[in-house]
């Protein structure tokens, strides 16, 4: 596998051109994040349970490059699948996620993500290599992430 | 166009000395299309900044012994290579950070000129009031937006621009409705650093002349390509900056008009740009040094000047008709494939574009196109270019922007225009998943 396809993995390629996860409610509390370099944008809510403990899905809605929407599909699909599986994430697990994939993708392809817990969004490995399309990959977590610290505060 | 362009013979020998080309990218040899963002380095200017950190350094217009007096003079120097290169005077050349830096001066001064207070109470010739206007276009780089839209917001002031077409050329026909007895500066860039156009400053400088509007030309675009002269252009203030020019970072050059410089209040403050400080105030030296407070970047200017011996040498009107020849066969190349949308259009390219191409592919997002032309050595630019009105205007997010230099070979265009080709097919979009 070349640099370039290890980064634009079919996985990631199918999940730009059909995201998962879009389409935002009015009024519902979201997130947005803006690359003033590119002008990738994504505004993304956590959608929590009745009684506030976990998440049920991430829906999301943005314009930008494929690594950007994917990444972001990728999540919403992790949320959808993991709370399928009767594991849907607190805020600690939310939290100690993203951290867990901020860290991989900071690595500079030192440490790949684990299968067991990202699911198809392992396949965002690969941006890792790409110190300049590591924020790309990172929009839609740091929204997540930004919406747990609101939470968290408020 | 009467001079020649470089030979093959020429541009080899031009490359050779810049030491960065030998480099390889992704296991090819680099192909530096970012010019436009900033320029590389030949060898000589590298070294006039080390030979002068090894033999010359110290600080420059204070103390006596000789390293001082030789850095000032070389210091000096550098700026009368400057004036001869803009074919103006030594004390109309101010150094700055660099372009962003320039106008920013211009703006802050008048800004401080509409205060009345302090310094602005000793310069009021530009100072603006609610009513006046400040113009500039829909096209300018945000260095050449952001200070005037500051400028406006602080002094009441209105912001107007001439607008830009469908083509990306600028409506010179409501440009005498948007001059006024009311317009105080006209700020424009001489070059689109989106489109590579020329802008046809003589549609639009006589018209502000004639108000007695402050004109002020963005030259970072043109400086590197074509021969700048602001007499002859008949502008107020003129910037560009040293890195888009061959020279260091951290080194630009603002032109203007003695009578301007000396009716403008100092914009920074601090020592060697004064004459006698009292504990209550403090007069001002003369333009230029009234604008260079502080220790100045001393072996930047001196690389500076190398950089324009360099292109002094092989001759801006040599550099122009070779840009020329480059910029008609990256628009007619680029003009035939598919899926693809040049910023600006493909045709008149001839004599009114440097080689320089903004492409937007269809159904696939900048960041990812640049990427594909990354993994074959080609240095490009992604993003908005800090043109993010123009991209708006035209139905754009973002581009890749493919720049040339006085390096780009004829060979190396067909290698990115190539790889600019083959982008959709990598991403399925023309035969089917391509990067299976």
């Amino acid at each position: 596998m070349s640099g370039l396809e290890s980064l634009y993995q079919q996985i990631i390629v199918d999940h730009a051109k059909h995201p998962h996860g879009v389409g935002l409610q009015a009024g519902e509390e979201t997130s947005h994040q803006l690359n003033p370099t590119c002008g990738d944008e994504i505004t993304l809510a956590l959608r929590w349970s009745a009684d506030g403990t976990r998440i049920e899905s991430v829906a999301w809605e943005g314009a930008g490059c494929s690594i950007s929407q994917a990444s972001a599909s990728l999540l919403s699909t992790l949320a959808d699948e993991d709370a399928a599986s009767g594991a849907a994430w607190t805020s600690e697990q939310l939290q100690a996620l993203i951290d867990e994939f901020r860290e991989a993708l900071r690595s500079r392809g030192a440490m790949p993500l684990d299968e067991e817990r990202f699911g198809d969004a392992a396949a965002l490995s690969g941006v890792s290599k790409f110190v300049a399309r590591v924020k790309c990959a990172m929009l839609a977590w740091v929204a997540a992430e930004d919406l747990l610290q609101r939470r968290g505060s408020s | 166009m009467t001079a020649a362009p470089l030979t093959d013979a020429e541009i080899a020998a031009i490359r050779a000395q810049f030491p960065i080309l030998d480099r390889e990218v992704n296991g090819h040899p680099l192909v530096y299309l970012d010019s436009a963002a900033t320029a590389q380095k030949p060898r000589r200017v590298l070294d006039a900044e080390r030979t002068f950190y090894e033999h010359e350094n110290a600080a420059v217009h204070r103390g006596a012994h000789t390293l001082a007096a030789e850095a000032t003079e070389l210091y000096e120097d550098a700026r009368r290579t400057i004036a001869a290169f803009l074919a103006v005077d030594e004390n109309e050349i101010v150094f700055t950070g660099n372009a962003t830096e320039g106008i920013n001066l211009v703006a802050t001064a008048i800004g401080i000129a509409s205060t009345r207070r302090g310094a602005g109470a000793d310069f009021p010739t530009y100072a603006l009031a609610p009513g006046d206007e400040i113009l500039t276009t829909e096209l300018e780089h945000h260095a050449n937006l952001i200070p005037w839209q500051e400028l406006a917001a602080r002094t009441g002031a209105t912001l107007r621009h001439i607008p830009v077409d469908d083509d990306g050329m600028l409506d010179l026909d409501a440009v005498p409705s948007l001059i006024s007895d009311r317009t105080r500066v006209v700020a424009v860039t001489a070059v689109s650093n989106v489109t590579g156009f020329v802008t046809p400053l003589a549609r639009i400088v006589p018209l502000a002349r004639a108000v007695g509007a402050l004109v002020v030309l963005d030259a970072c675009q043109a400086a590197p390509h074509l021969a700048l002269h602001p007499r002859a252009l008949d502008v107020d203030v003129a910037v560009f900056s040293g890195h888009k020019l061959y020279g260091p970072t951290g080194i630009g050059v603002l032109y203007g008009r003695a009578a301007v410089l000396d009716a403008l209040p100092p914009h920074l403050f601090g020592g060697s740009a004064i004459t006698t400080v009292t504990l209550e105030k403090a007069h001002f030296l003369p333009a230029p040094q009234r604008f260079e407070p502080g220790t100045p970047r001393i072996a930047e200017a001196i690389g500076l000047a190398e950089a324009v011996r360099f292109v002094t040498e092989i001759g801006l009107d040599r550099i122009a008709a070779t840009e020329h020849v480059l910029a008609e066969r990256l628009h007619a190349a680029l003009a035939g494939l598919p899926g693809i949308r040049v910023l600006g259009g493909s045709a008149g390219a001839a004599g009114q574009r440097v080689a320089l191409a903004s492409v937007v592919v269809d159904g696939v997002h900048a960041h990812d196109a640049g990427q594909v032309l990354e993994d074959q050595g080609i240095a490009v630019r992604v993003g908005h270019h800090c043109a993010q009105p123009l991209h708006r205007r035209l139905g754009a997010t973002a581009s890749v922007r493919l720049s040339a230099g006085v390096h780009t070979t004829a060979e190396e265009l067909d290698r990115a225009v190539a790889a600019v080709a083959g982008i959709r097919s990598f991403f399925g979009l023309d035969t089917g998943r391509g990067a299976s």
